[in-house]
């Protein structure tokens, strides 16, 4: 028999395959490939602990033992070998299951297991546990280690590695996965070995925690039960739990979850395997971020205001209730939010457009600028898969804008990393400071203040040494928006170097949005606009998506707004101050309860399945549907709503998508009459107001869908402010900075960034940048506190 | 440290090399082994080109005195001179096994000779910078050896543009922190780089990417310092003693039950038998019951082998290894199985963890010697420890896990009634006392 390495060996020249024989079964691989490795290929599984497909071989385990009775060379080799370690050769002749290898495999089992509590019916990993199952194939059923009367060692019970991962030292086979994963993917080596002999464990250095935004990964990995989390440890056995695929709903990666639930709630999620996206690593913010599902502020049932107070009602009532609201309102602008998947965003679009009639629609909930919609219309909607993961790690140069990968997008982070350690790889980041995440990027960082963007990108084509030409990938970020000619300026370098251009949004469903047309169309109001023209009286409806006011350009002014407003319609899943000032609440599924479509930043579908049939959740297209039909009733307009039924085998070049396409060219005339949002700022002298305002969020901050579990929320960075040596030697190590909004009070660190910038986190503090101090980039005082 | 050496003349069998100057006074100066001629061989070597220097060493058949003997001659040309990274030289002088007490006493007494050897050695291997990683525990060799290093400077024998030559070298005295594993080459590299000492996965070997991820020798300390000899008096000179394939001399170190304990060097392939008639014999009164060819990690030799050449091949030809000539004498009154227990509780302390078989089998198997030193278990707790044995030998990570089994499966095959008399007997028929050197626990 002679089985071929599939996919593997699909780019590979018949020259470079080694010819093999395992078992009896001869493979050809590529020359390189480990002996563990080719033996998969041939349907042999050999026992494992240390090895791991995506992580350096380090050989420490033993278990995987072979015996090679020819290296390719005719000779054999004398005793067993690691076969995670030993390349395969010509000729070669491996035996996995002679008598050689099965007394070696066996003996590294019993060694293992000599130390080890065996405590699997009170162990978490029990019924999933790689060192229980592997016992069970290579093991002796009765412990001669007992019998001799043989004495274990033990430890103190577990210890917390970070607020979040905890240890149990006694079932630790110390394999190295952990630290070799914090060490070589992660690139925090916070974790590490110390001690010796069979004391040796994993440990962390004093006062400095595992607090690594990927440490979750090493609980996944982990083919013992020692390293557990403190969301799910004695919460579930395996063998209890169903597992069901999905996507993340946290950031627009478009990463592969495994959600494991049990009698209809969320036990926990694990990263799934996906090679093309996030091969097996997820953030700690996809993987522990779902207790918001469950906090105490769900909205579980329609409500309507009476009497200046809300009352539940039905779901009939409220549909009716909002029609006629939303009928009498005088014209009403839609704001779906990010967080939609593409069969809700094109529910919103239609119902926007053909329902409503209004072209007063805006998905972005945050900081915009109207230059954004051309750039988005020309660069983004429509054009499909573009860039891709496969494609950073080809490209010999990737220009990051307007995006820190770390904090703002984990799983594009992860896989630059690999190929910048793979010297595949060089990063060139427009970033005001060099952050943690660039400085494991080994990134070129090119120092950029606040509204420099644009004049930056332009530097890069003067400079041949970054290298940029049509194998290189320019990313921008979503907050690159605010920032004027900024993402003209990719554009056009992306059009002069012949780069390939990627915009990478934040949110989930921001991509999604964008391909069904949730933007202003013709005539119609962005986000801010609809604000004022609320503010200003010109509309008096409101229908609100998954909006956190505080998110918005203009905290302030949404809320006057949400006041200001005649009628206002909240589709949300949990109270919010949108839903405290609404008049009709309507509670929408959660991502558990529907299947859907996320659009990821590569502009892959990432399509996931429901979960939980949980008949009170309605999905934002189905509450629509709702309202749209009994406004069909009272006559109004937009009887027709046919693409409110969600369908299957969409394309992102469907009729909503075309209609629009017309809208490009408009949109850009309408730029020539109208001042950028972001310059439309009241430029305070620059003596009162001294310091540039750089700020993002970081991947764990007080985001509302990370609400719920402590223990994630501690490993959050602690919010700093990022002040130049200059500046902190001036004003001391705790500062106040102070907005056209107000100030808050930080302690400061020291950054390489321009004397007269000051960077914040977004959404760390109070209630975040945007409400409490002031927009991003605009100018702002800083004082020592 | 008892120094009772071969210095005052060449009588016998010895070939006191590195060793003849010992006696000296105040040895250990620059002046004293400037008078005996030291430093010469570096200007002999500076005259020659780089490849010269390793074509003498090859040619002189000079193999690694760590206990591996591997060629030191070929480990040099396995340096790639084109890679354009650094070149290294790495000395290993972190003397840990236990009997093993060469390197320590030659850095004590004449540590220039080492020094020496660095010098003509890297520039062999086209280094600029070398390192002498000493065992930590020996602070007064440290100092010594900095010292040393120190009026080599002031000598001008390191630094730059070395005795005009234009050849630069830089010397580090590096000391370690405690562990026996970073006497393992790629563990002592790891150290050396300020990391947690484990031994690294090879390939890649040292010599392609080693110290640094540059090319690297790592040598033994005696190695290095019988480099300057073999350029002093050439190649054939040091390969016209010894064995045919074990050529040279080498410094043999005897202890325990014996009269006159200490360093000798003598050329490979001399007897134990030729080194205790040096010595004065066993401990007197007493007669000879095993010891170790190489340190505790080659198996036991009995009374048997006292005429086994003690060369490479013929030491494993009898079932052992030659390792640091690490001659540890045992006579009748001691306990093989105590021992033994020792031994392996010396290698559980030592084992660094890194792999399975090393870690959980140390650890199990000074349970299962401790007790049957107690007279407690059963016979077949021995075929228990040669299947633990069997299950480390050749499965372990490097060579400790190997070491460990070795004085349990030779002393099981030397002494199986010993073990079981330990049963019979309900405890050690031994009297502990009896085995003391010290006056006062034998009065």
């Amino acid at each position: 028999m002679t089985v071929s390495t599939g996919a593997t060996s699909g780019g590979v020249e018949k020259a470079d395959l080694v010819t093999l024989t395992i078992d009896g079964v001869e493979v050809s691989v590529p020359a390189g490939t480990l002996v563990i490795r080719a033996a998969e290929q041939a349907g042999i599984q050999i026992p494992r602990f240390c090895d791991h497909p995506l992580l350096a071989p380090v050989g420490a385990c033993r278990q995987c033992l072979v015996d090679v009775p020819d290296a390719g060379n005719g000779r054999g080799f004398p005793k067993p070998q690691a076969s995670c370690t030993i390349p395969v050769a010509e000729g070669m002749v491996v035996s996995t299951v002679n008598e050689t290898a099965t007394k070696a495999q066996n003996g590294i089992m019993e060694f293992l297991l000599i130390n080890h509590p065996l405590d699997c019916p009170v162990c978490d990993k029990g019924g999933e546990c790689p060192l229980q199952n592997q016992a069970m194939s290579n093991g002796r059923g009765e412990s001669r280690f007992a019998e001799s009367g043989g004495i274990k060692r033990t430890f103190p019970k577990p210890i917390h590695l970070s607020p979040n991962v905890l240890l149990d030292r006694e079932r630790c086979i110390v394999c190295q996965r952990c630290t070799r994963f914090s060490d070589e993917i992660a690139g925090d080596p916070f974790i590490a070995l110390i001690e010796r002999g069979a004391q040796q464990q994993i440990g962390i250095a004093e006062n400095a925690p595992f607090s690594s935004y990927f440490s979750g990964n090493t609980i996944q990995i982990c083919p013992v039960g020692a390293l557990t989390s403190e969301e799910y440890r004695f919460r579930s056995r395996p063998f209890d739990l169903v597992s069901t695929p999905g996507v993340t709903e946290h950031d627009s990666s478009g990463a592969a979850i495994r959600v494991d639930h049990r009698r209809g709630k969320v036990v926990r999620r694990l990263a799934g395997d996906d090679p093309e996206v996030n091969e097996e690593w997820i953030t700690d913010k996809d993987r522990f971020g779902f207790a918001y599902l469950y906090g105490a502020d769900r909205i579980t049932y329609p409500q309507i205001r009476e009497d200046g107070a809300l009352r539940p009602a039905s779901w009939l009532e409220a549909f009716e209730v909002a029609a006629r609201g939303l009928a009498a309102a005088g014209g009403t602008g839609v704001l779906p939010g990010g967080r939609l998947t593409l069969e809700d965003a094109r529910a919103y679009a239609a119902f926007a457009r053909e329902t409503l009639g209004t072209e007063d629609v805006d998905f972005r909930a945050r900081p915009l600028s109207a230059e954004e919609v051309p750039f988005l219309d020309e660069h983004v909607r429509g054009t499909g898969l573009g860039v891709t993961y496969a494609d950073l790690e080809s490209a010999p140069v990737v220009v990051l804008a307007g995006l820190e990968p770390e904090d703002e997008a984990g799983t594009i982070f992860l896989r630059l990393r690999k190929s910048v350690r793979a010297g595949r790889t060089r990063v060139v980041a427009l970033s005001p400071f060099t952050t943690r995440g660039l400085g494991k990027l080994s990134a070129t960082v090119v120092p950029t203040a606040p509204g420099d963007e644009a004049a930056a990108l332009s530097s890069l084509l003067g400079h041949a040494d970054h290298g940029l030409d049509s194998r290189a990938v320019i990313l921008v970020g979503e907050r690159l928006a605010t920032s004027p000619g900024a993402l003209a300026a990719a554009a056009d370098l992306a059009a002069k170097s012949g780069a390939r251009l990627a915009w990478v949004p934040r949110r989930a469903g921001d991509r999604g949005a964008v391909e069904a047309g949730l933007l202003p169309g013709v005539g119609g109001r962005d986000a801010d606009e609809i604000v004022r023209a609320v503010l200003s009286g010109e509309i008096g409806g409101l229908v609100v998506g998954g909006v956190d006011p505080d998110d918005t350009g203009d905290p302030a002014a949404f809320r006057a707004a949400l006041d200001a407003a005649a009628f206002v319609v909240s589709l949300e899943l949990r109270e919010t101050d949108v839903t405290r000032a609404a008049d009709v609440v309507l509670p929408v599924a959660a991502i558990t309860d529907k299947a859907g479509t996320f659009v990821s930043w590569e502009g892959r579908e990432r399509s996931f399945p429901q979960i939980f049939h949980n008949p009170q959740a309605l999905t934002d297209a189905r509450v629509l549907r709702g309202i749209a039909d009994e406004l069909g009733a009272l006559g109004s307009r937009g009887l027709d709503t046919p693409s409110l039924v969600p369908r299957e085998g969409y394309s992102t070049s469907d009729r909503v998508g075309n209609r629009l396409g017309g809208r490009a060219a408009s949109a850009s005339e309408r730029l020539g009459g109208r001042v950028a949002s972001a310059s439309e700022r009241i430029e305070t002298p620059a003596s009162e107001r001294p310091f540039k305002l750089a700020t993002w969020r970081l991947l764990l901050d007080n985001g509302a869908l990370q609400q719920g579990d402590k223990a994630l929320a501690a490993t959050a960075r602690p919010p700093v402010a990022r002040l130049s040596a200059a500046s902190i030697e001036r004003l001391g190590t705790t500062v106040t900075v102070t907005g056209d909004r107000g100030s808050v009070t930080v302690p400061a660190e020291v950054a390489d960034i321009a004397d007269d910038v000051v960077w914040l986190p977004t959404s760390s503090t109070g209630r975040g940048l945007l409400a409490d101090v002031a927009s991003p980039g605009s100018r702002v005082e800083v004082t020592g506190a | 440290m008892t120094v009772v050496s071969t210095s005052s003349t060449n009588e016998g069998p010895l070939t006191p090399v590195l060793t003849a100057n010992w006696a000296d006074d105040r040895s250990w100066t620059l002046a004293s082994y400037a008078a005996q001629g030291g430093y010469q061989a570096l200007d002999k070597a500076l005259g020659m080109s780089p490849d010269e220097v390793i074509t003498a060493v090859k040619d002189s058949g000079l193999r690694g005195r760590g206990g591996a003997g591997f060629p030191t001659g070929m480990k040099w040309s396995f340096i790639p001179q084109d890679n354009p990274n650094p070149k290294y030289l790495v000395v290993n002088a972190d003397e840990s096994e236990p009997g093993t007490c060469k390197d320590i006493p030659l850095m004590m007494a004449s540590p220039h000779t080492l020094v020496e050897g660095v010098i003509i050695s890297s520039y062999a291997i086209r280094a600029n910078r070398a390192f002498i990683y000493v065992r930590g525990e020996v602070l007064h060799v440290i100092r010594r050896l900095q010292a040393a290093v120190a009026e080599a400077y002031a000598a001008g024998h390191l630094g730059t543009n070395i005795h005009g030559s234009g050849y630069d070298l830089d010397l580090v005295v590096h000391a370690g922190a405690g562990a026996y594993i970073c006497g393992e080459e790629t563990a002592l590299l790891d150290s050396l780089e300020g990391r947690r000492g484990q031994p690294r996965l090879r390939p890649p070997f040292p010599a392609v990417a080693g110290l640094y991820a540059s090319p690297t020798v790592i040598n033994n300390a005696e190695s290095i310092a019988s480099v300057p000899s073999i350029i002093e008096n050439g190649a054939d000179w040091f390969a016209g003693m010894g064995t045919e394939k074990s050529n040279g001399f080498g410094i043999f170190s005897l202890s325990g039950h014996v009269t006159r304990p200490g360093q000798y060097e003598a050329p490979l392939g001399i007897t134990l038998r030729q080194l205790l008639d040096l010595a004065g014999g066993v401990r007197e009164g007493h007669e000879l019951k095993f010891w170790t060819p190489g340190g505790s990690s080659t198996p036991l030799f009995t009374a048997e082998h006292l005429d086994v050449p003690l060369d490479f091949e013929s030491v494993g030809a009898a079932g052992s290894m030659l390792g640091t000539r690490a001659l540890q004498i045992f006579d009748e009154t001691v306990c093989v199985v105590r021992a033994v227990l020792r031994w392996t509780e010396f290698y559980k302390h030592e084992s660094c963890g890194k792999c399975t078989p090393c870690r959980e089998g140390t650890w199990w198997l000074v349970q299962v010697l401790g007790r049957l030193e107690k007279g407690q278990g059963s016979a077949e707790d021995l075929d228990l420890l040669l299947d633990q044995c069997d299950n480390i030998l050749g499965r372990a990570f490097c060579a400790l896990g190997d070491g460990a089994t070795s004085p349990i499966t030779s002393s099981i095959k030397y002494f199986r009634d010993e073990y079981l008399a330990h049963l019979e007997q309900g405890g050690c028929p031994f009297d502990p006392a009896k085995s003391s050197l010290f006056e006062e626990v034998l009065a």
